[in-house]
């Protein structure tokens, strides 16, 4: 898919009348001009695994709408390890009106429906019922969800923008907007449909404000910022790309039973008009403020040492305040050097082996993600070249015929057009398997996304902890210094003037310190139990996507077996005559 | 490969049970191939078992050892003498050391020879070869002197001698004389034939790439389907109950199912590959034919003119009443009995031509019947399998899903 949608558009008509003919040529009729391969393939084998595809779940209707429905990723940049980039463009584009003249075998009706009914919701809207309330992407669970919610977004319209403010550059930055349309039934959200305009600037933002709102819980990774080696890949492409990336990204989004719900979320789907800038975009300017503020700290003006409580509910990484990164990250040396362990360590155990699993788990997602791509491709390799060898004996069989001198020749012809004929049908089969493969496999790419998302989950609380922990180290410290302070004043007759004001304004900061203490504590067992139940959210889906995708997966291959074997067995129908083994010798 | 099966005589006479006590028969198998020799000239011998009521043979049966250059010997020699007919390929010489002892290799050899004999002692002319006679009861000494005095020139009858000196010298009078194109037959339906056959090998070949190319998908499949089910199966041990039984029990058929496809890829090499580079060779081999009805053809023409020229000589001398006459007189018989005998070399190279093409197109459609026929009992046979390993497993995933 190299794109734009007029491209796909014609694509798809194009594949309708070659096929016509070409099944009038495999049926005897002995006309026809010159045989190409597209007629039989659907697609110059040129195209490889590597050209972008498209409309994988666009099984039933080729003259459905253009794609701005469900496009899997070609690359999918959500995905770190680049090799799976490629796991969906394998599948060349199907043919996609098979269904209308082969015979469903037994497990036709069911090798369809799930993906039937996701496509079709795009086409009918609100009808959607149940379990497909949530994205397609994610495949339908046993129903948890209420029945009749509807939570639909499309990202669609790439379009060019002039960035007019502050451009020092004439002619400015420019930039790509997406139309982001939201259709939803949810009570909380106002209008049942929008439409708002944003750029990738601001799902960013988004990104990083639900981060910052809703630690310890497994939000979904959002699309990468890298921009890819523009020697490879067109701008169109990209943006396409980026365009499906991020509708994926918006989706999972609103399959999180409480970010759904967020503000942050609904601000992004219905606010009109531009965002604002978030404070924190830019990295230097974080630092250039913070360090403004570190001398202040480091000389102690009165309370600008302790940490304000109001940011103890942040990590410190990504924050202004230098000073507190400082003593987070030497507190978290002292951890890892053995020194005095908090009395939450008993606890850590547990959620360290938690992690190991977890970590465990992404390992052999990875590797069967990997090994589902070969197998993919596997499956691809077969249908091309037994589609291949059809059209040469397809070729042959045209050629004795126009050569026929005897009538041994005729006979073969004919032989020859049986097997060509099923060596075609077959070779469809085995793409249509396989496009299904690819979606129902896809559900271990999806869960490596998800364990990103839990690898931050985690993230989070191990940064609540250290906070936690800096703060303890830091009052057991400040409380030291006070019980010195003391016992040398209290050794000055009459008081030491000086020594006790510092003492005063030492149990200042350990007040404030301690209620930072206290609200990180807080802080930080929240974000323990917001891990406990999404992992246990996590688990229990993920258990159960996996379930279905090993179903769908088999039923796919049940179904298809045995309409390549009826393909098959009718050809051994017609040359039974040849049976050696049946006849005596 | 042997005649149609009689019931035993009822006066009992003591014939071996598969032959018809009147019907000439003679059937050849090559079987057991062991390996012999050492390091680089380690080589494959066969047993070679013919069973005949052949007069001409020594016995109703006889076992010999033979090695790949006696075939290529028998090839050659037949080549020579039966020119015209189409002579069955060999199996080519397999270059790459390391394949040459791999049990898949020597079998689809083994089996290639064994055709290719089988093919000799069924047609109606070749069968009756002196050669052939050799080949299949010569001791294994006879045999390697038979063998390497093959190359040499040492075999050549002097009238071939002759014939070779003279086609080189009427290249080279013809280049002399300006005459570079050679004389071809141009009737149109050896055009055709000539058009038919060099066409054929171009679309067969590209059959027999494709076939070759499916073997390898299969084995490709097999592979994948190998890994995944491993891969799935270490995630299953990850994953609680009863998703990690779920996944132990995928990754088992996956398994399963690779050794399948792995043993179907074999047979597609062996029963449709093979039959379509079978195909190949034979039509090479017509190519052959071709070559040498042309060769046949130029002589037949050149030593027509040159009996021409020589009579216009033996007539002019004779009305000059020279005394040279009768040199000329013999020279110009020779020639014509040259030139009788190279016509009618070449209208038996086209008799047995037209023979020979009925014949090749039925053997053909019959052998291509019998390819086709097995690769689709095969794949039928696999996706069979396919279907219902997979199926079997439903249930269980459907009872585990449901807890």
């Amino acid at each position: 898919m190299m794109g734009s949608e007029n491209a796909d558009g014609f694509e798809e008509t194009q594949l309708n009348a070659p096929r016509d003919e070409m099944e009038n040529l495999v049926l005897g009729v002995d006309d026809d001009g010159p045989l190409k391969k597209n007629d039989v393939n659907g697609d110059s084998s040129n195209s490889g695994y590597r050209s972008a595809m498209s409309t994988l779940s666009n099984m039933n209707d080729p003259l459905s709408p253009p794609p701005t429905v469900i496009t899997p990723a070609d690359s999918d940049p959500l995905l770190a390890p680049s090799s799976f980039t490629d796991f969906r463009s394998i599948v060349t584009k199907p043919n996609t009106s098979d269904n209308s003249y082969i015979e469903p075998p037994s497990y036709a009706d069911v090798i369809f429906s799930p993906f039937d009914e996701n496509s079709d919701s795009e086409i009918n809207g609100a009808e959607d019922s149940s379990n497909r309330s949530q994205s397609p992407d994610s495949l339908s669970r046993s129903p948890s969800s209420s029945s009749s919610e509807y939570f639909k977004i499309t990202v669609s319209s790439p379009q060019k923008e002039q960035d007019t403010s502050n451009s020092i550059v004439p002619g400015g930055n420019t930039y790509i907007t997406y139309q982001i349309t939201t259709r939803t039934n949810l009570p909380d959200f106002g209008p049942s449909e929008s439409s708002v305009r944003r750029r990738f600037r601001d799902v960013v933002t988004l990104a990083d404000r639900l981060a910052e709102s809703y630690r310890g819980f497994c939000i979904p990774p959002r699309p990468d910022k890298s921009v890819v080696e523009s020697q490879v890949m067109q701008k169109q492409e990209f943006v396409e790309q980026r365009r499906v990336a991020l509708e994926k990204y918006l989706r999972r989004l609103s399959a999180h039973p409480v970010i759904r719900n967020s503000d942050e979320l609904k601000v992004f789907l219905q606010v009109q008009g531009k965002l604002p800038l978030p404070m924190t975009t830019d990295v230097a300017s974080r630092m250039l403020d913070g360090a403004v503020k570190l001398p202040k700290q480091l000389f102690g003006e009165g309370g600008a040492s302790a940490v304000p409580v109001h940011e103890v509910v942040q990590p410190a990484r990504g924050g202004r305040d230098l000073l507190r990164l400082f003593k987070e990250l030497r507190q978290s040396v002292s951890n890892d050097w053995g020194g005095a362990k908090p009395p939450v360590v008993e606890e850590d155990k547990e959620f360290l082996e938690k992690k190991e699993k977890m970590h465990d788990l992404e390992q052999q997602i990875i590797n069967a993600s990997q090994q589902a791509e070969s197998l993919v491709k596997a499956q691809q390799d077969m249908g091309e070249t037994m589609g291949e060898l059809g059209l040469t004996f397809i070729k042959l069989t045209k050629f004795e015929n126009e050569e026929a001198i005897f009538n041994s020749q005729r006979t073969r012809a004919t032989d020859m057009k049986n097997l060509a004929t099923a060596g075609v049908k077959a070779s469809r089969f085995y793409r249509e398997l396989n496009s299904q493969t690819v979606k129902h496999l896809d559900t271990l790419h999806e869960y490596l996304g998800m364990m990103m998302a839990v690898q931050g989950a985690f993230a989070d609380r191990s940064s609540a902890l250290l906070t936690v922990q800096t703060l303890l180290s830091e009052l057991s410290s400040l409380q030291a210094r006070a019980e010195k302070l003391e016992a040398a004043s209290s050794k000055v007759f009459g008081g030491d003037k000086s020594r006790i004001r510092k003492i005063e304004e030492l149990k200042e900061t350990i007040k404030v310190t301690e209620d930072a203490k206290n609200v990180a504590i807080r802080e930080y067992e929240r974000i323990k139990e917001n891990n406990r139940s999404e992992v246990e959210r996590l688990d229990r889906e993920r258990r159960a996507d996996f379930m279905n995708m090993m179903k769908g997966f088999v039923v796919n291959q049940v179904g298809y077996a045995e309409k390549i074997s009826n393909v098959w067995a009718k050809v051994a129908e017609e040359t039974s005559q040849y049976d050696r083994e049946k006849q005596s010798s | 490969m042997e005649s149609t099966e009689q019931p035993r005589s009822v006066s009992g006479s003591m014939q071996s049970p598969r032959s018809p006590p009147s019907q000439p028969y003679l059937s050849v198998s090559v079987t057991d191939p062991v390996k012999l020799g050492n390091g680089v000239q380690s080589y494959i011998s066969y047993r070679v078992v013919t069973k005949t009521n052949f007069p001409e043979y020594q016995g109703p049966e006889k076992i010999v050892i033979r090695r790949y250059s006696d075939f290529v010997w028998l090839r050659d020699r037949l080549s020579e003498k039966f020119k015209g007919i189409f002579i069955p390929p060999l199996p080519e010489k397999s270059a790459v050391e390391k394949f040459r002892f791999s049990a898949e290799f020597i079998e689809m050899r083994r089996a290639a020879l064994d055709i290719f004999v089988n093919r000799i002692a069924l047609h109606p002319e070749l069968q009756q070869s002196e050669d052939l006679r050799t080949f299949l009861q010569a001791d294994e000494e006879t045999m390697e002197r038979f063998r390497f005095q093959e190359t040499g020139i040492f075999m050549k009858k002097p009238a071939d001698l002759m014939q070779m000196f003279r086609d080189v010298q009427s290249k080279v009078s013809d280049a002399v004389l300006g005459k570079e194109k050679p004389v071809e037959e141009t009737t149109p339906e050896y055009e055709k034939l000539k058009h038919y056959i060099f066409e054929l090998e171009n679309h067969l070949a590209e059959a027999q790439k494709h076939a070759y190319r499916l073997v390898k998908r299969h084995r490709e499949l097999g592979q994948s389907l190998l890994d995944f089910g491993k891969a799935v199966k270490l995630l299953g041990a990850c994953e609680g109950e009863p998703t990690g039984k779920a996944f132990s029990d995928l990754g088992t058929k996956s398994e399963l199912l690779s050794i399948k496809l792995q043993k179907e890829a074999q047979q597609v090499l062996m029963n449709f590959e093979e039959p379509l580079k079978d195909y190949v060779r034979y039509v090479q081999s017509i190519k052959a034919t071709i070559a040498e009805r042309g060769t046949a053809f130029r002589q037949h023409c050149e030593l027509a003119e040159t009996t021409k020229l020589k009579e216009i000589n033996l007539d002019k001398l004779m009305l000059t009443r020279s005394d040279k006459v009768g040199e000329a007189e013999i020279e110009y018989r020779e020639t014509k009995a040259e030139s009788e005998e190279a016509t009618r070399r070449f209208e038996m190279i086209v008799r047995r031509m037209n023979e020979e093409i009925v014949r090749f197109q039925e053997e053909k459609t019959e052998e291509m019947g019998v390819a086709f026929h097995q690769f689709a009992k095969g794949q039928a046979r696999l996706a069979n399998g396919i279907a219902d390993a997979w199926r079997a497993l439903l249930p269980k995933l459907e009872s585990a899903s449901s807890v």
